[in-house]
């Protein structure tokens, strides 16, 4: 589904992401871990189309997307779930569930989409003529992970989707992301809380400085000693 | 006699709104003030004019041409004054100079063809009717200019609230980079509204031109003053805010003319500035200029 290869991101002198090389196989829940400025949002930012790499190359089902904008890689099928939400304040709820099938034409389909997201989230549906920006941080969450799903994405990031929530919220958006991956939805997740990361992915790559540090299934990652004192604790 | 007034400022602050809208949203879309607005306000005019004068065609197929030709203007505007200095990111003072560059273009090319004197529709243009309700008199083109504005109001109100292209034209109001990872292209975006704005612009031109029938390439100057004191009244960026904004300051001059002095005019949109200014800077309909996360 995914593929980077030997990618690597500059902010002026700063090299943000070295030769970074890792796969998203369809089906699969992928997790990006690492502390604070280790490269894990530069990474999905770039893949998503908003820096563009110094080197290396990204393949989205076999195309080479590394030139392409933002706007064009949202039409080849990925959504993506941004750091800080991004709610569009100033629309309503419904409409920024709207124009998370601005990519699509299915009219019908989208409909649909529309009522099913109403069901899965309720609050959502109470709020629908509000002004998005009026929810609450969680109520906020939810509504852009509806909303990046409304563009039935092939693959799905999700940065930092914990971020700034309470606990009981942490735990709710993590259910829903092991929902989506149910529905069979590809999911690229980048969280500083490796602890919840590590429960729902199938893989994992740790990020330390901007370069790979460790590569394996999320299952042993979560029993490596290393891991555990670095970024899990006791 | 106050009455009489009365209707005067209505037909009038609705050609304001008209011409102040497209102001507003240039603001509100991209952020940027565009002060060569004015400019193709005085180009829609002019393209009216060629239309009815040279191609002989009635002068209701002249509104719409003369929109579409400030549409397409308001679009090569942005593609060489504003889209260079968007992708350098360069600051607002830039774009305001740029637009102030583009608008002396604008103005020169004008002068250069049409000449500098006043030029006017011919007389038997548009059948001079007057309406008569109990003293207060209504001529039928001034009824045409109202009705016109209101419909091309409506008409963009729906555009803003009830369509896709308006809901992704709001997303790229409120953060380009938030539409464009949804998949709108933000770029041609930002093409339709100038060409909407500049549409707009030709209309006010081509309603007024023929209201005054004075039509000059300097007649842009006293509206780049009027359009900004409505706008700022309204609350920048804020469409409902330019449609009262004109009315207001339509309503002000119109009663300043009538009972203190015709050489107030002018004076009016100052004042009017000055004091929503120091009352309401954000306007009237405006919130504060922090947005909510």
């Amino acid at each position: 589904m995914l593929k980077v290869s030997n990618l690597c991101v500059n902010y002026g002198a700063i090299e943000a992401v070295r030769d970074l090389s890792f796969e998203v196989k369809a089906g699969q829940v992928v997790a990006i871990i690492g502390a604070n400025g280790a490269g894990k949002s530069t990474t999905l930012n770039t893949i998503g189309g908003l820096i563009s790499p110094a080197s290396g190359k990204i393949e989205l089902e076999g195309r080479d997307i590394s030139g392409l904008r933002s706007d064009q890689i949202a039409r080849l099928g990925l959504a993506q779930v941004p750091e800080g939400r991004e709610v569009l304040a100033t629309l309503t709820v419904e409409e920024n569930l709207r124009l998370g099938a601005y990519i699509r034409n299915d009219h019908q389909a989208i409909e649909a989409d529309l009522q099913s997201m109403f069901e899965r989230f309720p609050i959502l549906k109470t709020r629908r003529k509000q002004h998005a920006g009026l929810m609450s941080g969680g109520e906020q969450q939810m509504m852009v992970v509806a909303r990046a799903l409304m563009a039935r994405p092939k693959l799905l990031t999700l940065d930092e989707p914990s971020m700034g929530l309470a606990p009981l919220i942490v735990n709710q958006i993590f259910e829903i992301i092991t929902e989506i991956r149910a529905q069979g939805v590809t999911l690229l997740l980048v969280e500083q809380n490796a602890r919840k990361a590590l429960q729902v992915a199938d893989y994992a790559y740790v990020l330390e400085r901007g370069q790979l540090a460790y590569a394996a299934p999320a299952a042993e990652l979560r029993d490596d000693p290393k891991i555990v004192a670095a970024y899990l604790g006791e | 006699m106050f009455w009489q007034q009365v209707v005067n400022a209505i037909w009038l602050g609705a050609v304001y709104s008209l011409f102040a809208l497209g102001y507003t949203l240039i603001f509100g879309v991209l952020g940027i003030l565009n002060l060569a607005h004015p400019s193709l306000y005085m180009w829609g005019a002019f393209i009216g004019l060629v239309c009815v004068t040279t191609l002989h065609l009635p002068i209701w197929l002249a509104l719409p041409v003369a929109m579409l030709g400030s549409g397409i203007l308001g679009i090569l505007l942005d593609r060489i004054a504003f889209k260079p200095l968007r992708a350098r990111h360069a600051p607002h003072l830039a774009t305001l100079i740029s637009s102030i560059g583009a608008s002396i273009v604008l103005v020169n090319i004008a002068q250069g063809i049409f000449g500098a004197e006043v030029s006017r529709f011919p007389f038997d243009i548009f059948p001079v009717h007057v309406f008569n309700f109990g003293g207060v008199s209504v001529t039928l083109l001034q009824l045409t200019i109202l009705g016109i504005s209101l419909v091309i109001m409506v008409a963009l109100r729906w555009l803003i609230m009830g369509t896709r292209q308006g809901q992704a034209m709001r997303a790229v109001a409120y953060n380009t980079v938030t539409a464009a990872r949804l998949g709108i292209p933000v770029d041609q975006i930002i093409m339709q509204t100038f060409f909407i704005a500049g549409a707009l612009a030709g209309a006010a031109g081509v309603l007024l031109g023929l209201a005054f029938n004075s039509i000059s390439p300097f007649m842009g100057g006293p509206m780049n003053l009027k359009g900004l004191t409505v706008i700022v009244l309204g609350g920048l960026g804020n469409i409902e805010g330019a449609v009262i904004g004109g009315f207001i300051l339509a309503f002000s001059e119109v009663m300043s003319v009538a009972y203190l002095s015709s050489d107030l005019r002018d004076a009016v949109s100052f004042v009017l500035l000055l004091i929503i200014l120091l009352v309401r800077p954000n306007g009237l309909l405006g919130h504060s200029s922090t947005k909510r996360a």
